[in-house]
């Protein structure tokens, strides 16, 4: 507001922003924030209407047909909204009128309230552009005199969508309201909490077994109605006393199954210190993903729960997701890896660490040339290496005499990537057989400039 | 134990000689222990289970492991003894798992041992603990020493396994040829006895 009163205006080049005000405040725009921010004031709006919806990247629009009367009017509910943004912090104005597009043109000049019945007046003074027409249109509209709204009015229809097109026509009609327009309401996302207050605080431990048994069987009626599976949940549990303790788990694969995700909240629950009493509960899905229906009951599941001797019937892959999920809880998901192949040559990056809670299984896909070695560590230098390849050589303080050597496989460095391990150059690999058992690959630098030295980088069976 | 005509003890059949004794824990000792548990991953079907600390350097590198195993194959690199431990509990616990290897890095106490023990038998799994010299612990069923060794062919790899420890059988140890590829593997006699004529009769 202060920036329009020094003469800013909206997509005024910065430098003649700046000319007219050099100590002016600027940020990039960030049109995921402003679109977020804008979402939950429309939350907030629906106090207002049953049908909130965005209007373009900066506004709202509510259809308050029916409503005024419980703020007492058009202008009480008017100034009850503006005094509760202002509150707020933010500057917004706001108009009132009988048609979507003479609200929509009302709120961008000025704002106010169009009594019913005086469209054609309220808006009648606006210049065409409040309209929602386009540039071209507003001003071929500029070239003829046409530049206030209250001028197209009278004009004949025929003629104007004939030379300007029906958009221009549409839009009027929408304003002066001739055509409908309908507001619609954005569809919330469904939203997976539930919660649970008790009458009575509750203290032990299979009493918040028994409160949670409930929340996840509504929570997971929720999540199979919109085929989702949960990835993380967390139970918030209040105290007696105004205090609140979490506890979250995570889940390997998404799963909306109430028995088994209950079984990972037990060691959770187990270490919730209930102080004088827990007296509500609240279950949320915080992560969600998509998860189709499944089939339950397979002829594996029926074995299993056999072999067991009853029991839930759990599917094989259910059961090892279970595990991964209590062991990713336990020791970090980022713990619980996979190995998965990597197009690349050079031994270290020719697979990849994945977490298995978030990744599937990759068969390593077929390769020839020579074997490569079960056991992979960082390069370390032998001592007292000689000949080439090494006849006798010292490492990890075990001496080594070769019996037999199977090479060289040159490997050459991914001349487009910086890797401090490889700046050594190009490496020559030997498959380095000892007469003390251990078969050793080794590599020797040919191109180090500090001299020729061999390591050893693996292991073979 | 089968005795012939002597009372001599026979030495148990040949190609059941290393399977592992199932929903027991085992253990495998000296530098070729991870060989030796390649060797029992490949022969074990479902998924695999590999609990080794996150301090330690050496890795599984897929493309050296037996066909099918890279993919059944899920690494726990806890940061603890105690996660370590308690990680291979949970999973011999787990139906699913087909065999869990850890390797653990202090000696195993008689307790945890007998809670493993317990935890495979509940769960029907079998484990591998690849341990240091003399750090296993009493309640395992059975405890290999596993040596490679160099081998007067070029294209054969050698291994010595033998059985050091075993509740319900006897002892043993055998030379083998296993190249680390599949699940075969070829006897090599002692005595460098052939089981066919080195030419066959015209």
């Amino acid at each position: 507001m202060a920036a329009l009163a020094r003469g800013l205006s909206r997509g005024m080049a910065l430098a003649d922003a700046r000319a007219i005000c050099p100590d002016l405040a600027t940020r990039p725009a960030d049109l995921a924030a402003e679109a977020a921010a804008l979402a939950s004031l429309r939350r907030w709006a629906a106090r207002y209407a049953p049908m909130v919806g965005t209007d373009g990247p900066d506004g709202l629009i509510a259809d308050i047909s029916g409503v005024p009367h419980l703020f007492g009017g058009e202008a009480d509910l008017r100034d009850d909204l503006q005094a509760r943004l202002e509150r707020a912090g933010l500057t917004a104005v706001s108009a009132i009128a009988g048609t979507r597009g003479a609200a929509h043109a009302l709120a961008r000049h000025g704002g106010g309230i169009v009594p019913d019945g005086h469209l054609g007046d309220g808006i009648g003074s606006l210049p065409i552009t409040a309209l929602r027409v386009d540039q071209e249109t507003a001003e071929a509209l500029s070239r003829v005199g046409l530049s206030r709204i209250a001028d197209l009015i009278p004009l004949p229809r025929a003629p104007l969508a004939r030379r300007f097109g029906t958009g221009l026509v549409l839009r009027l009609d929408q304003a002066l309201g001739a055509q409908s327009e309908p507001v619609a309401a954005t569809a919330e996302p469904p939203h997976f909490g539930v919660r649970m207050t008790l009458p009575e605080p509750i203290g032990l431990q299979s009493d918040v077994m028994a409160g949670l048994a409930r929340l996840l069987d509504r929570l997971c009626h929720k999540l199979a109605l919109h085929n989702m599976g949960a990835r993380r949940l967390r139970l918030d549990l209040r105290r007696v006393d105004r205090g609140t303790t979490q506890v979250e788990i995570g889940l390997a694969r998404p799963m909306r199954d109430p028995m088994r995700i209950a079984a990972l909240f037990t060691k959770g629950v187990d270490e919730v210190d209930a102080g004088f009493g827990i007296d509500a509960l609240r279950l949320s899905a915080p992560i969600t993903e998509p998860l189709a229906p499944e089939q339950v009951g397979s002829h594996i599941s029926l074995h299993l729960s056999e072999q067991r001797g009853g029991g839930p019937a759990l599917r094989h892959e259910d059961a090892l997701a279970d595990l991964l999920s209590s062991l990713g809880n336990r020791i970090g998901f980022d713990r619980v890896l996979r190995l998965l192949p990597a197009d690349s040559l050079i031994p270290e990056r020719s697979f990849l660490l994945a977490p298995a809670a978030y990744s599937s299984a990759e068969p390593m896909p077929p390769r020839g040339g020579p074997n490569r070695p079960i056991t992979l560590f960082p390069p370390e230098p032998v001592t007292e290496a000689s000949g080439h390849p090494p006849r006798r050589f010292r490492w990890r303080r075990m001496r080594f005499t070769t019996h037999s050597a199977k090479g060289p496989e040159r490997i050459t460095p991914d001349w487009w990537l910086d890797d401090p391990a490889w700046r050594s150059g190009l490496r020559d690999y030997w498959r380095i057989e000892t007469e003390q058992g251990p078969r050793l690959w080794l590599f020797v630098t040919p191109q180090d400039a500090a001299g020729q030295n061999w390591y050893v980088q693996g292991e073979f069976a | 134990m089968l005795k012939d005509g002597s009372g001599k003890r026979l030495a148990p059949a040949v190609g059941d000689a290393f399977a592992l004794r199932p929903a027991r824990v085992h253990e495998a000792t000296g530098r070729g222990r991870r060989a030796f548990a390649l060797f029992q991953a490949a022969r074990h079907p479902g998924p695999l289970i590999w609990v080794l600390p996150a301090y330690l350097p050496e890795l599984p590198m897929p493309w050296g492991l037996p066909k099918g195993v890279s993919a059944r194959l899920h690494l726990l690199r806890p940061a603890g003894e105690t996660d370590l431990l308690w990680c291979v509990e949970e999973a011999l616990r787990a139906a699913p798992t087909g065999l869990v290897i850890a390797e653990p890095q202090q000696p195993l106490s008689l307790l945890a041992g007998r809670r493993l023990q317990l935890a495979a038998e509940a769960g029907r799994t079998t484990g591998l603990m690849l341990i240091r010299q003399d750090a296993g612990s009493n309640a395992t069923e059975t405890r290999w020493a596993c040596e490679p060794q160099a081998s007067p062919a070029s294209d054969s790899t050698l291994h010595h396994w033998s059985l050091n420890k075993n509740k319900q059988g006897t002892l043993g140890h055998w030379v083998l040829n296993w190249d680390g590829a599949s699940t075969a593997f070829h006897m090599v006699s002692e005595t460098g006895e052939r089981y066919q004529p080195a030419e066959p009769p015209l």
